[in-house]
């Protein structure tokens, strides 16, 4: 038997392969969830991860349903009155509640009998594991039936590319200068909201990046068909913010799988359950390089201590979640 | 105005706010060349054939391929493919295996029995073609799909030229030879053969055809002088080669010398392996780096104990068949030099395989032709000095291959066809080629190439079967889906995919995708995901 189709499943569609077999975002007649018209930033990851997020999202529940948002760039670029790109039912209250808004609204659909709608709470890195906290650890603790993603770009962009607790060591922003003997994020800072969250022991939590579509929009399909509260973590390159080629979006997105420094891996109650392999392993220099967000490392002569200690970042990564298969 | 609290607009779509405004670059959406088919002599469409093989209609496929050249069964055996040469997929892994697709195509359609169809309207007009060979056969075939009345006259008692009677048996068979040829005589084709043709122009003017095309091959063999006793057995390659098609086998003996370091010395240094000789030795003037010969076939040779003496020239063989071979140097400039030192080498027989000459005598008083280094030179569009005589393969200036002559033959029935119409023939411009860093390899799945079985070595050197089998269809499906479609196309649906601004429109299966630019805001993330580097961005003009 044939086992091998050229692009396989790396590529969005493949026409070796049966429809139902390809991406959600391959077909047709996808719902666009997203639509065009938003102001996104030229090769924008977040405009990209929330359509193959939601558009997965609503596949899988058959169109039915709601999304909160909370503040930040989505909220901003997306809806600016009184025009919307929201082709679902959408609302946004304020930056931090997020999360505490669609534990009312999964309530009040309980309470309406209509048991067939789900409900998505979304929002950035600064939303999600900053301002809007406490009301997400408190929607898990609750294990409220919502799922709530994550779009990480790693700093606050829409207000003009400050710190948070998202943002990398060493990481260039607003409010942590490439100045000084350290400069950039200060190493040692920061949180890592997957495993807090996987620390509340709900039913689902997974990492997904825009450079893996396939398997970004399984693990939204795994999520849809759990109840409870569930959290993903989508990684969502920003080239206003990182310093990058409006073109290079995906490619810094799988560099960032492939050098080991975004893990994607799959948790059930509190234990990882699955990882997905780096296909060609690739030094953190490389992913670094194309950031001028980073740049201050790559000076002359380039800055080889903290370069050695993202890779470090890195290779505890590939060991800790078994990365090379 | 019954509207909720605080609003006082209705909502509107963002489909009102085209961000395509923002665009200073534009993608484009573009076929590129792919490598192979730029290295092709045959000037093959080899991504556009492989593209149908990879969904299994192989012959779609095969149709595809045999739009340029007739002889995929052959092409498969016999061709050394540069195509596989100059493949990208080569520097992810190893190359697409090409040339073993293409037999898979050819075998399929001699065992399933496809033809080619006549052409649908006739021209009237009557082209002669002297010469049966790869660069004659497929003249033939070329004008004959244009509806021209074809006359192939061979010298020869069969049909094939160098195909039959320069390549052995263990590398074409020759069923596969003759299936193909017939193939092309089955449109209509006229043959005569035993039939040499000495005087070009009174044959045209006596059969009342419009225009001719010369392919008479190159089958005079190269001598070298080599002062050799009486009894001496020195014979040349091409009649060696041309024997084994005969009843009488050539009489080697037990030790064999070739003289010489190209294909035809492998060839028939193999062959004399094959009848029987304990030793067949290669003598050649230089360095392995600097043989002619292609590298597989010298490894083949070498694994069936084919011996070769690199570096070295004979000097004279004498009567009992004892060989004085002088050791070379290569100077500062790679050119052997004589060093003087001797040493002597038994053989039955030498074979010389120096080169060959063309038989130009047909062309005896021709006006207007030119020759040169005794072969006929001709223009861009293969016409020689004389009005309506065209020539091609090993009797022009060229590398001496079959897809070179098959190349040829294409190329002169394209300007055959357009002189007897009153025109010139302008190829269509060719796209830029697809190189490598123009493509995404990330997304291709990893995969070997699936080598042809050899057959067992033992048994490859006492007969004269085929030595390299064919794929089977799993493996042929397997090995044309490696192919990484180069600049065209295949419909991975990434650029639809990967657009954050739905600005990519979906046409449907075949129909391939467009822009949206209203709402494109040029930010490129198409172009660098686009596996196969279809698309380019160009600068916005206003």
């Amino acid at each position: 038997m044939i086992k091998f189709y050229q692009t396989g499943t790396f590529t969005v569609g493949n026409r070796l392969l049966k429809e139902d077999q390809r991406a959600v975002q391959a077909d047709m007649h996808r719902t666009n969830s997203l639509n065009s018209g938003h102001r996104a930033c030229q090769g924008c990851g977040e405009a990209l991860g929330a359509r193959y997020a939601i558009d997965a999202a609503m596949q899988a529940t058959g169109n039915q349903l709601i999304a909160v948002n909370a503040t930040g760039c989505l909220e901003v670029f997306s809806t600016p009155y009184p025009e919307t790109s929201w082709q679902i039912p959408w609302i946004h209250s304020l930056f931090g509640n997020a999360a505490a808004v669609a534990s009312g609204v999964a309530a009040a659909q309980r309470v309406l009998g209509h048991t067939s709608t789900r409900v998505i709470a979304q929002g950035g890195d600064g939303g999600t594991t900053d301002i809007g906290f406490g009301c997400l650890s408190g929607m898990f603790e609750r294990n409220d039936d919502v799922l709530y993603i994550c779009y990480d770009n790693e700093a606050y962009m829409n207000t003009g590319v400050q710190r948070s607790s998202a943002t990398p060591p060493a990481a260039r922003t607003a409010t942590t200068p490439a100045l000084g003997p350290s400069p950039g994020n200060v190493f040692g800072t920061g949180k890592n909201v997957p495993r807090i969250a996987m620390a509340h022991g709900i039913p689902y939590v997974a990492t997904a990046s825009v450079s893996n579509l396939r398997d970004l929009e399984r693990k939204v399909k795994v999520a849809m068909g759990i109840h409870g509260a569930r959290y993903i973590h989508i990684f969502v390159p920003c080239p206003l913010g990182w310093g990058s080629a409006s073109e290079d979006t995906i490619k810094i997105a799988r560099l960032a799988v492939e050098t080991g420094l975004f893990p994607l891996f799959e948790a059930q109650d509190g234990e990882v359950t699955a990882s997905t392999p780096i296909r060609h392993k690739v030094p953190v220099a490389e992913y670094l390089k194309l950031q001028k967000r980073y740049a201050h490392l790559f000076r002359n002569p380039p800055d080889l201590q903290r370069i050695a200690q993202i890779q470090m970042m890195a290779d505890r990564n590939i060991d800790k979640f078994g990365l090379l298969h | 105005m019954d509207k909720p609290y605080a609003i006082t607009l209705d909502v509107g779509s963002s489909l009102a706010n085209k961000t395509g405004a923002w665009r200073t670059n534009r993608p484009v959406y573009l076929d590129r060349l792919p490598p192979c088919n730029h290295a092709c002599p045959a000037g093959e469409n080899i991504q556009g054939w492989l593209y149908h093989a990879e969904s299994g209609d192989y012959e779609a496929a095969w149709r595809a391929l045999t739009e340029d050249n007739p002889f995929p069964a052959i092409m498969g055996r016999v061709c050394y493919h540069p195509c596989e040469t100059s493949c990208n997929r080569g520097k992810v892994d190893e190359p697409v295996g090409i040339n073993s697709v293409e037999r898979f195509l050819g075998d399929e359609a001699l065992k399933r029995g496809w033809t080619f169809s006549p052409p649908k309207a006739e021209s009237g007009k009557r082209v002669l073609i002297v010469g049966a060979g790869p660069s004659g056969l497929s003249a033939a075939y070329h004008l004959r799909r244009l509806g021209h009345g074809v006359k192939i006259v061979e010298a020869g008692p069969l049909t094939g030229g160098m195909m039959r009677f320069g390549i052995p048996k263990y590398r074409l068979p020759r069923d596969v030879l003759d299936g193909e040829v017939q193939r092309i005589l089955d449109m209509g084709v006229e043959l005569e053969l035993n039939s040499k043709v000495t005087n070009i122009v009174e044959t045209m003017s006596a059969g009342h055809f419009d225009a001719a095309f010369l392919a008479v091959g190159a089958h005079i063999a190269k001598r070298a002088y080599i002062p050799a006793g009486e009894a001496a057995h020195m014979l040349d390659a091409v009649s060696v080669l041309r024997s084994m098609e005969g009843e009488e086998k050539p009489m080697l003996g037990r030790r064999v010398v070739v003289y010489g370091g190209g294909n035809t010395a492998l060839d028939v240094a193999r062959t004399a392996k094959r009848l029987g000789a304990t030793e067949a030795i290669i003598v050649y003037r230089r360095t392995r780096e600097k043989m002619p010969a292609h590298d597989f076939e010298i490894e083949e040779a070498l694994q069936e104990g084919v011996l070769i003496k690199w570096l070295s020239t004979i000097k004279n063989m004498a009567d009992e068949g004892t060989l004085t071979v002088e050791k070379m140097a290569l100077d500062a400039t790679g050119f052997p030099q004589p060093t003087g030192e001797f040493e002597t080498l038994e053989a039955d027989s030498l074979v010389l395989a120096l080169g060959q000459d063309v038989d130009l005598s047909l062309l005896d008083g021709v006006p207007g032709l030119d020759i040169k280094d005794g072969t006929v030179q001709v223009g861009r569009n293969m016409m020689t000095g004389h009005a309506g005589i065209f020539a091609g393969g090993d009797m022009v200036p060229s590398e001496r291959t079959v897809t070179v002559g098959v190349g040829h033959g294409k190329k002169a029935a394209r300007h055959i066809h357009a002189w007897l119409s009153g025109n010139t023939y302008a190829p269509a411009p060719k796209h830029e080629l697809a190189t490598f860093d123009m493509l995404n390899p990330w997304y291709f799945s990893d995969a070997p190439k699936t080598m042809r079985p050899l057959l067992e070595l033992a048994r490859r050197t006492s007969t004269f079967e085929e030595v390299v089998g064919g794929l089977t269809e799993d493996n042929a499906l397997f090995e044309a889906r490696r192919c990484m479609s180069c600049g065209n196309c295949f419909e991975c649906d990434n650029c639809y995919g990967v657009c954050p601004d739905n600005a990519v429109i979906k046409l449907g299966p075949g129909k391939r995708f467009e822009f949206n630019f209203d709402y494109c805001k040029g930010c490129g993330i198409c172009v660098s995901e686009c596996p196969c580097g279809a698309i380019k961005m160009v600068p916005e003009t206003n």
